[in-house]
């Protein structure tokens, strides 16, 4: 019984710190909006008590959300990858970093809220039917799409950290490709293309990919953790914007 | 909206996306490495804040950050169109909001403090922490003020991002190894999961509210830019430190 208890004040302290940590997330912004609100609109805020419930709601939804990940899911995740950075097979390495981004990108948060916007506004140009069901299955395929491309980049960038490539000569190239797909993609789809590149990576996948490229570049020998355990981010934010171009040929 | 009113309807979604990465983690621990799963009630804990915190935090996007981004948006380009000033600069108060925002969100972002330390650790103190953050939130200001630009103004995001992918390549001919993969990560990093879907907000709503744009055209790109250019930023402050570095050596 008393290790109960002392189970539930750790959780409620996690909690507790998460609570604060999600505070100061939304403070710049707050502030911000405030200022300007009272300094340059000089007007009251529309619909004040609803958005002040919602940004209560974010604060408490953050703070379950990452202290959720933290007990459950970054450790099995974290084991997971130094077990498959340290087994030596190379074709499960591989499966298990397409699956690893696949996985964390399809459940990230920014994720589902900028393709659901970006679908709404699809849908307000007419580009696609506006009814509830298409816009979600839009936003569904972007959100696939975005999140099998991640998975390439994460396997794209294990191979490189095992090979020892050079992690510039494939930016730049990617860089290229993004560049000629733009050319022939239709260009209602560039836009959000563009800026899926920077969504991708954030509260689920950066911890969880970034465990798998540090503890790999610690089990090879010659391999810096900081020269080669990081780039897997960079790679996992340009495939998106190719990936979704393409898709784009298809859809529009 | 129609999503916050039916809250099992939210929770029901949610589980959709986030059974997957749990669905994965279990099947390699189980099926590929042979292993039973460690803590499996607290694995299972750990999920359930997940789905309640993410079913939270999109329920409150909803209500607040969404409508505050376009607000903001609408009540600024109102204030713009009374003036009669050329077109460009009339937005003056919305480029100083953008960066704003971009500044000040990303300076205190978590996961930036934390590569930014070790970042400072790795290079013998030749890098500082704080010099790191500061470059990386001007990247991120400067990128998110020239996108509200770009929307105002109308020109193609291509051509901005083009040149911002020929000044990186520039760049990682002549900056220290060592920065490099650091900072191609930095543009990934940084916008956290607060800070896009209001930037994503505020690029739709200042579409939608400038005569002449078009928000599926026209409204996208602010992400884009935001993960672009601290790339820059962070590849330029780690030539100064170097240029400084050298002209010191030669001196003694």
């Amino acid at each position: 019984m008393a290790m109960r208890t002392g189970i539930l004040h750790d959780l409620i302290k996690t909690i507790g710190a998460a609570l604060l940590g999600a505070c100061r997330d939304l403070a710049p912004i707050v502030v911000v909006i405030a200022l300007f609100q009272v300094l340059v609109l000089r007007q009251p805020f529309p619909e004040l008590f609803s958005v002040l419930a919602g940004l209560g709601l974010v604060i408490v939804g953050l703070a379950f959300f990452v202290v959720g990940l933290d007990i459950g899911l970054f450790p099995l995740g974290e084991t997971l990858a130094e077990e498959f950075a340290h087994k030596g097979s190379l074709v499960w390495l591989l499966v298990f970093a397409f699956a690893l981004g696949f996985g964390t990108t399809v459940a990230e948060p920014a994720l589902i809220a900028v393709t659901r916007e970006g679908a709404r506004a699809a849908a307000e140009a007419a580009l696609i039917d506006n009814t509830s069901a298409v816009i979600q299955r839009y936003a569904l395929h972007v959100r696939l799409t975005v999140a099998f491309s991640v998975g390439i980049a994460i396997v794209l960038g294990v191979l490189r950290i095992l090979r020892g490539w050079s992690l510039p000569m494939i930016v730049v190239g990617g860089y290229v490709l993004v560049m000629v797909m733009t050319l022939f993609a239709p260009k209602e789809i560039v836009g959000l293309a563009y800026d899926l590149g920077g969504v991708t990576t954030s509260t689920v996948t950066v911890p969880l990919v970034t465990a798998l490229g540090v503890g790999l570049a610690r089990t090879i020998r010659g391999r810096n953790p900081l020269t080669d355990g990081f780039g897997l981010i960079a790679l996992a934010s340009l495939t998106p914007m190719i990936f979704v171009m393409v898709l784009g040929l298809f859809v529009h | 909206m129609e999503l916050f009113l039916d809250p099992m309807k939210l929770l029901l979604a949610t589980a959709k996306d986030v059974l997957p990465v749990l669905g994965l983690l279990v099947l390699f621990q189980m099926v590929v490495l042979r292993k039973p799963l460690p803590r499996p009630g607290r694995i299972i804990f750990g999920f359930c804040l997940v789905l309640v915190g993410m079913a939270c935090f999109l329920g409150g996007l909803d209500l607040a950050l969404f409508p505050v981004g376009r607000t903001m948006a609408l009540q600024l380009a109102k204030g713009a169109q009374s003036g009669g000033r050329e077109i460009w600069a009339a937005y003056g108060w919305i480029y100083l909001f953008a960066f704003l925002v971009g500044f000040s969100t990303t300076i205190a972002e978590p996961s930036l403090i934390a590569v930014a330390n070790k970042a400072e650790e790795a290079s013998y103190k030749a890098v500082s922490s704080l010099g790191l953050r500061i470059a990386v939130a001007l990247g991120v200001a400067v990128g998110i003020t020239l996108g509200t630009f770009r929307i105002v103004t109308g020109t193609p995001l291509y051509i901005y991002i083009l040149a911002g992918y020929v000044v990186v390549a520039i760049q990682t001919y002549f900056a220290p190894r060592m920065i490099i993969p650091l900072a191609y990560d930095s543009g990934g990093v940084t916008t956290s999961t607060v800070t896009v879907p209001l930037v994503a907000a505020l690029g739709l709503g200042l579409a939608s509210n400038v005569p002449g744009r078009s928000p599926v055209l026209d409204g996208f790109g602010l992400i884009a830019f935001a993960s672009l250019f601290p790339i820059i930023s962070v590849l330029g402050y780690a030539q100064m430190v170097q240029w400084i570095v050298g002209r010191r050596n030669r001196k003694t």
